[in-house]
């Protein structure tokens, strides 16, 4: 019975009928398997004090990014772009490379989906120079430069309440995969889009356009926001608090100038979304707790040998792009947990790297997508899944022996 | 029969766009119909509308980045095609459209006159790796007449490597 709730709150999800939101199917899916018993009201309540701060957390990051994109960030990202690159295709993806990481690291990787991109599409055709690569780098890092930090992916939030691990100590720990997965995909596309970085953009330089004033108190928040999420986790008092402190500040900021309402900083923190995600962790939960955690069970190695760990991310990955990486990530937790934080610092370079590998993240989004719409991009999708076979399983490959290998030198 | 029949039909692309009309300028009959054609790619709005879908649980549609993309990707269209319109000063229609450029360039242009393209690859020296993707396409497969245009000046002569020992015997290219 929760399998089957659990089915229909993610066949929701990908299907979304009428544009309803996605916490119409999972808020009343929660309520039942609570009502039914599938899982006790103690045992949910329990979820729900454990999910909590994460959904603060994530709320909070949201309304950062949001405001931040509201004081000009993005745009003085696109004049940055611009004038790194001088017209030249390889200095721009070197930029955007750059950029993409930073930005999915910081403000996380709805960031980079929803404000970068379009900033990165439109540098690219100013400069003249065709934006594929740049288009695609975006799209690619958002999930596997979301390695990084705790607030870089709803993925490594969960993670990081259940592992128990400071905030700094997550980002050392993640700071040597982070790099080598950016690192795979840079050389991968250099060279698959070869073409389209040869042909120079000939644009002639519109100098006459002013350059953006750079949001420097935004700037500012975000560094010192930063730097309170590793000493608040230093001290153990939840670095969500630094993110709200964060959010407080920049968007008292905003509502002095006019420039936000409070109704639109609400709308920012996206409460359907957070619905949803609490939901899902009941179901998840009742469904983990009704046999199906047990017939993965097996199939999670156990320890942080180099065998394990690769194991554990190789099934992570393939999990995420069966059902998403959400719902793959709420499963394994549990099973992972047991083992240490290598196992499921594992898991996360497993769900975070793994959905580049389809261009919707899942098999479900895509083939659902794919029936719906019969029309457009049969050469790209190739294309693009083809790029995915060359970055993913290398960047898995490598991440995991940079996580070994950080686990050694700085202790698991 | 499309609307370009006998018309010179300029494939607008970024970056060497320039090129194109020039050629159109020097080589096409003053007196034939001049079509601007630019062709936006739609897997760029498709690309930026999945990593959209991949954030799972976020259904909120005017937060999606493809349609932004795609309007974008118009208003630039429209931008580069006035530019081209420009710098070729005299009447001519402008086409707009959205979809696989080597495959849309060639249906568009089936009929016309002359189509003129830019060489989309290697410029540093003479040979096929100076086509890209998107202009061996539409030079293989184009049933009207094809003007290739360089870029820029074209490398010399001398680019072109000294041919193979006596004996030596190319693979076959049917056979790849």
């Amino acid at each position: 019975m929760s399998a089957a709730a659990l089915v229909v709150v993610l066949g929701w999800a990908v299907w979304r009928p009428r544009g309803w939101p996605e916490a119409v199917a999972a808020v009343p899916a929660a309520a039942l398997v609570i009502g039914t018993g599938a899982i006790s009201a103690h045992d949910a309540g329990a979820d729900a004090r454990r999910l909590g701060p994460v959904i603060g957390f994530l709320a909070a990051v949201l309304v950062l990014a949001q405001l931040c994109d509201d004081e000009g960030l993005f745009r003085a990202c696109g004049a940055w772009l611009a004038r790194t690159a001088a017209g030249r295709p390889r200095r721009l993806l070197a930029a955007v490379f750059v950029l993409a990481s930073v930005t999915t690291a910081v403000l996380s990787l709805d960031a980079t989906v929803v404000l970068l991109t379009p900033v990165v599409f439109a540098t690219a055709a100013r400069l003249e120079v065709r934006a594929r690569p740049h288009l695609y780098a975006c799209t690619h890092l958002s999930n596997s430069a979301s390695l990084l930090l705790p607030v870089s992916n709803l993925t490594n939030l969960l993670a990081f309440s259940a592992s128990g691990l400071a905030f700094g100590r997550f980002a050392e720990l993640m700071a040597l995969p982070w790099l080598a997965v950016i690192g795979t995909e840079y050389v991968v596309f250099r060279r698959f889009f070869a073409t389209d970085l040869d042909a120079a953009g000939a644009g002639e330089e519109d100098s006459a356009q002013a350059a953006p004033e750079v949001p420097v108190f935004a700037l500012a928040v975000v560094a010192v926001t930063l730097a309170g999420f590793v000493i608040t986790s230093a001290v153990g008092v939840n670095p969500a608090w630094a993110a709200l402190a964060g959010a407080v500040v920049l968007g008292a900021r905003a509502l002095s100038r006019r420039r936000a309402s409070v109704i639109a900083l609400a709308r920012a923190s996206d409460p359907p979304f957070l619905l949803f995600v609490l939901s899902l962790g009941i179901v998840v939960q009742a469904v983990t707790g009704n046999g199906f955690g047990g017939a993965l069970r097996p199939l999670v190695p156990a320890g942080t040998s180099l065998p394990a760990l690769l194991g554990t991310a190789a099934l992570a990955a393939a999990l995420a792009n069966v059902m998403n990486n959400l719902p793959a990530v709420l499963v394994l937790l549990p099973l992972a947990a047991p083992a240490g934080a290598g196992a499921i610092l594992a898991v996360l370079l497993g769900v975070n790297i793994g959905p580049n590998l389809t261009y919707t993240g899942s098999l479900a989004t895509l083939l659902w997508r794919r029936v719906l719409r019969q029309h457009g991009s049969g050469p790209s999708l190739w294309e693009f899944t083809r790029l995915g076979l060359l970055t993913v399983p290398a960047g898995l490959v490598i991440a995991v022996l940079s996580l070994w290998a950080a686990l050694h030198a700085f202790g698991g | 029969m499309t609307d370009t029949e006998g018309a010179v039909v300029i494939w607008i692309t970024e970056g060497t766009w320039r090129a194109s009309v020039d050629a159109a300028l020097s080589l096409a009959p003053a007196a034939a119909p001049v079509t601007l054609l630019h062709i936006a790619p739609a897997e760029l709005p498709e690309a930026a509308h999945g990593a959209y879908l991949e954030l799972f649980g976020r259904g909120r549609p005017e937060r999606d980045p493809g349609p932004r993309v795609a309007e974008l990707a118009g208003v630039s269209a429209g931008e580069l095609l006035d530019a081209a319109a420009g710098r070729l000063g005299r009447p001519c229609r402008r086409v707009a459209r959205r979809g696989v450029p080597e495959r849309d360039v060639v249906i568009v242009a089936a009929d016309a006159a002359l189509l003129i393209v830019a060489r989309d690859g290697d410029r540093s020296r003479l040979g096929p790796k100076s086509l890209g993707k998107a202009a061996r396409f539409v030079v293989d497969h184009a049933p009207c007449p094809v003007l290739v245009v360089w870029p820029g000046a074209a490398p010399a002569v001398g680019t072109i490597p000294p041919p193979p020992p006596h004996g030596h015997h190319p693979p076959d290219p049917h056979h790849t």
